[in-house]
């Protein structure tokens, strides 16, 4: 399990907690995460994530 | 080879470093920033207050550290006084330096509405980590704030310090909250659940003076009538910095003028960010900056690219009310319809030819953010059109 961090606002994505709110499951690894989905604090893509050692 | 110069240090001078690099990793690259040039989150600086957050708990990234994870040289503290294009080179506080080529990211600053009164320059506004220090500090020990503008920024800090336990008074000469991004049925939606969390709004009306009383600053508004207050923060707007370009000779209107690859009226000079005018266009949201950077730094390693804006919407982060806004053009050809009316409102803007240009989601409709997203499209935002 990863975690991985907006390099814009720094909201944190943990994929053993995932984001039940946005109808991401706990457990679901950050590959298994739509493309197309945004950052819910600021709305940049994906991509622009990074991962971060905990 | 002379580097890059990159001038600037906000999300927009570190996006086009960051990508830059992901294509080319030895390019020499220079940062020039007047301020420490640490790397933080700038969205957080209008929600960092509720979550306890001081200005040493925003910086994402040591400028030193970026400096090394990156390979740029840096200079903080310095100030460029000038842009020489013809002998391309910069005057800087610390020295003449040569470029190669020139990236300005340089911001913008807040507007400054005039007042009267005897406390008129102790008005406060925040548009970086340093201005969030200071504010920080102010705000020990006061129980009212006032905030002048009931627009993005004054809606986020109002719901931010409301949440921290401060009464917060907004004052906007307009009719409603976020009147610039989204029609009035859906601006309103926000007026109940923030004063549910202690937000007094004053529509309608500006604040003319500002005076210092015994704890604090007596506000009289333009209707007449009077707010005390402990501060008082201005949250009216950003213009873009120009001068130095505009010194340099470079066209610029409202913000420093570039073409669609970031290409100013000079060659080898760019610019984006807020102080940029891309294609008439100043966009001083997160979104159009990663777009234009991404953009950027491929033209900057060789391979010319135009940068191409999807729908893009904003995010404006009030907790007690939530909202997404894909805006439109203020001249767009269209109507607003109403879907869902249950704890906030989804409204989409529907153009002459029957396509969705535009949308507001409130309250619980503000995670249907993506979903509406797609069904815009790139080719349906109408400022895009050409």
């Amino acid at each position: 399990m990863k975690v991985w961090q907006c390099v814009v606002c720094g909201f944190v994505y943990d994929e053993t907690k995932g984001l039940p709110e946005e109808g991401i499951a706990a457990g679901t690894k950050w590959n298994d995460i739509p493309e197309d989905w945004a950052c819910p604090d600021c709305g940049v893509a994906k991509a622009d994530f990074e991962m971060i050692e905990v | 080879m002379d580097p890059i110069v990159i001038i600037g240090s906000g999300l927009a001078a570190y996006s086009v470093i960051r990508e830059l690099r992901k294509l080319d990793r030895d390019i020499p690259l220079t940062l020039l920033t007047r301020d420490d040039g640490d790397y933080y989150s700038k969205p957080m600086l209008s929600n960092a207050f509720a979550q306890g957050k001081d200005a040493a708990g925003l910086i994402l990234t040591p400028a030193a550290e970026m400096a090394q994870q990156l390979n740029f040289t840096l200079h903080s503290r310095c100030e460029v006084s000038a842009i020489d294009s013809a002998r391309k080179c910069v005057h800087t506080s610390q020295g003449e330096l040569p470029y190669s080529r020139l990236v300005l990211a340089l911001g913008a600053d807040p507007i400054r509405i005039p007042l009267q009164g005897d406390a008129a320059e102790a008005v406060m506004s925040v548009n970086d980590i340093a201005d969030y220090a200071r504010l920080r500090e102010a705000m020990q020990g006061l129980k009212h704030i006032t905030i002048m503008g009931g627009g993005l920024i004054g809606c986020e800090f109002a719901n931010d310090w409301a949440a921290a336990g401060y009464a917060v008074s907004v004052v906007d000469p307009g009719a409603y909250p976020l009147a610039s991004l989204m029609p009035e049925q859906a601006g309103r939606q926000l007026l109940a659940p923030l004063a549910a969390t202690g937000v007094d709004w004053h529509f309608g009306t500006s604040v003319s003076r500002v005076d210092r009383a015994a704890d604090g600053y007596r506000l009289t508004l333009a209707d007449g009538s009077q707010l005390h207050t402990g501060l008082l923060l201005s949250a009216v707007g950003l213009r873009p910095r120009i001068a130095l370009a505009q010194a340099a000779g470079l066209a610029v209107d409202r913000g420093i003028k570039v073409d669609a690859h970031l290409r100013s009226s000079d060659a080898d000079i760019f610019a984006l960010g807020d102080c940029a005018e891309i294609e008439g266009r100043v966009q001083p949201f997160v979104l159009p900056i990663m777009h234009a950077a991404r953009a950027l730094a491929k033209t900057l390693a060789g391979s010319e690219t135009a940068v191409a804006f999807p729908a893009m919407p904003v995010v404006v982060k009030t907790p007690a009310h939530p909202v997404a806004v894909l805006p439109v053009a203020r001249d767009a050809v269209g109507a607003w319809q109403q879907h869902g009316t249950e704890g906030g409102v989804k409204m989409a803007f529907i153009d002459a030819a029957a396509r969705m240009t535009g949308f507001v989601l409130t309250g619980q409709h503000s995670s249907e953010r993506n979903e509406m997203n797609k069904q815009v499209g790139q080719v349906l935002v109408p400022q895009l059109q050409t």
